[in-house]
């Protein structure tokens, strides 16, 4: 069994009080708990955190804690003899044991929280994981394979951390942080409770061209200043294929095309929109010819784009 | 290792909700739900009725309410002002995500 620190965990000393440990525990708590941290990490800390305190705030795992003496984190150590003896018959049953569950179970009494103790129903445990998919696979729908560890009962009552592999058919549909619920498939539930439940939280790969808000797409739509002026008829992408989209005489630069039902498609029917954003561009290297032509625009063009800065500043004083 | 193929449902407001299926779902009591709707923390489609509906939506904020009461060992007045000021940062991301999108790209 591998050993953890716990107060090493919480960032408190062996001897450290009840509340002491319940001060280090909330703050800790508040920087990492998943629901109010922005740390990619902070699920994961959150856990180690709560593991820590859900024994050492319990004076009677607290003690059993201690009782097994002090090692270097994930250093392997076997509990007293007399542990395996409150656990059942099975020495060698410690071996994939976690420390959390072992404890767990001594404090709850021997095989109580097990699958053949008593006749309480408890429901099973929910799990919670993000999916990670690429904005095609959301538009198209995709399977996903997911590798949880979840706490499970052997035959004999001992709680173990088991590798699963869920394959999930992720129905296109997705948002960026979007949830989707797979019922009774979370842990199985004692004594006649009923399953648990699989959360799925979606997580979009950023794209290279379309940025995602909701189900709406947005892509910047680069024109040259005469397609902007002229209009023009581009090719431009989607997620189904590249499109014609007819570019109006006179666009500005930052006005949006709306490209109908071209985004995401929505769970329960319908589609988002694609933007595409006019951006006016300018040759990084203009010819001699283009130059030219440009020139004779100069010359030949009365437009002043800062005509309203005079209106302004002669309104102003 | 088994591989379980296993079919998913969205939870988006074209799915609802009961009380008691909120209440199962989320490991909080049908009165810790009733004061969250008191505290405008959720908010049912029907709240005249005496069967109250609510949106899909809902089920991942009782959840994270329920997460919050026992892990922060919070009062219910307390979880239901965390999980509103929670939910207006949502909508303050989702509006940023927006006009972030919406901002060419190189000047984000």
């Amino acid at each position: 069994m591998k050993y953890k620190d716990y107060y090493d965990t919480l960032g408190v000393k062996r001897d450290a009080g009840a509340e002491e440990i319940k001060k280090a525990y909330r703050k800790l708590a508040h920087k990492y708990h998943p629901d109010v941290s922005k740390d990619p990490q902070g699920e994961e800390k959150f856990k180690e955190v709560a593991e820590a305190y859900e024994t050492l705030k319990d004076p009677e795992k607290r003690a059993a804690y201690d009782q097994l003496g002090s090692y270097q984190p994930g250093q392997d150590f076997r509990p007293p003899p007399d542990w395996a003896r409150q656990f059942g018959d099975s020495k060698s049953s410690f071996e994939d044991i976690d420390l959390e569950d072992l404890l767990a179970g001594l404090a709850a009494g021997r095989h109580r929280a097990g699958p053949g103790a008593g006749q309480i129903r408890m429901p099973g445990q929910d799990y919670e994981v993000t999916a990670h998919i690429s904005l095609e696979e959301a538009f198209r729908g995709t399977e996903v394979e997911l590798n949880l560890t979840v706490p499970e009962y052997d035959g004999k009552g001992f709680l173990h951390r088991v590798p699963r592999t869920f394959k999930v058919r992720i129905p296109k549909g997705a948002a960026d942080g979007q949830r989707l619920r797979l019922a009774g498939r979370g842990g199985k539930g004692i004594n006649g409770g009923r399953d648990g439940d699989l959360y799925l939280n979606i997580a979009l790969h950023l794209h290279p061209l379309f940025r995602v808000s909701g189900h709406d797409l947005y892509l910047d739509l680069p024109l040259a200043p005469w397609e902007a002026v002229l209009g023009a008829t581009v090719e431009v992408p989607t997620l189904s294929g590249p499109v014609r989209l007819k570019v109006p005489p006179n666009t500005r630069a930052g006005q949006q095309l709306r490209l109908s039902k071209r985004g995401l498609p929505k769970p329960h029917g319908g589609e988002g929109h694609l933007f595409a954003i006019a951006q006016i561009v300018v040759p990084t290297a203009a010819g001699e010819h283009e130059r030219a032509l440009f020139k004779q625009l100069a010359d030949g063009s009365t437009f002043n784009p800062r005509g309203h800065f005079q209106q302004e500043a002669s309104s102003g004083s | 290792m088994e591989a379980k193929q296993v079919e998913a449902v969205w939870l988006t407001e074209d799915r609802e909700f009961s009380l008691a299926e909120l209440a199962e779902l989320s490991g909080l009591s049908e009165p810790d739900l009733h004061e969250l709707v008191d505290y405008g923390a959720i908010s049912p489609m029907n709240p005249d009725s005496p069967q109250w509906v609510f949106k899909g939506e809902c089920v991942v904020t009782v959840r994270a309410a329920c997460r919050l009461r026992v892990n922060f060992d919070l009062e219910p007045h307390a979880v239901a002002l965390v999980v509103s000021l929670l939910e207006r940062i949502h909508d303050l991301e989702a509006q940023l995500t927006r006009l972030r999108a919406q901002m060419p790209h190189g000047s984000q």
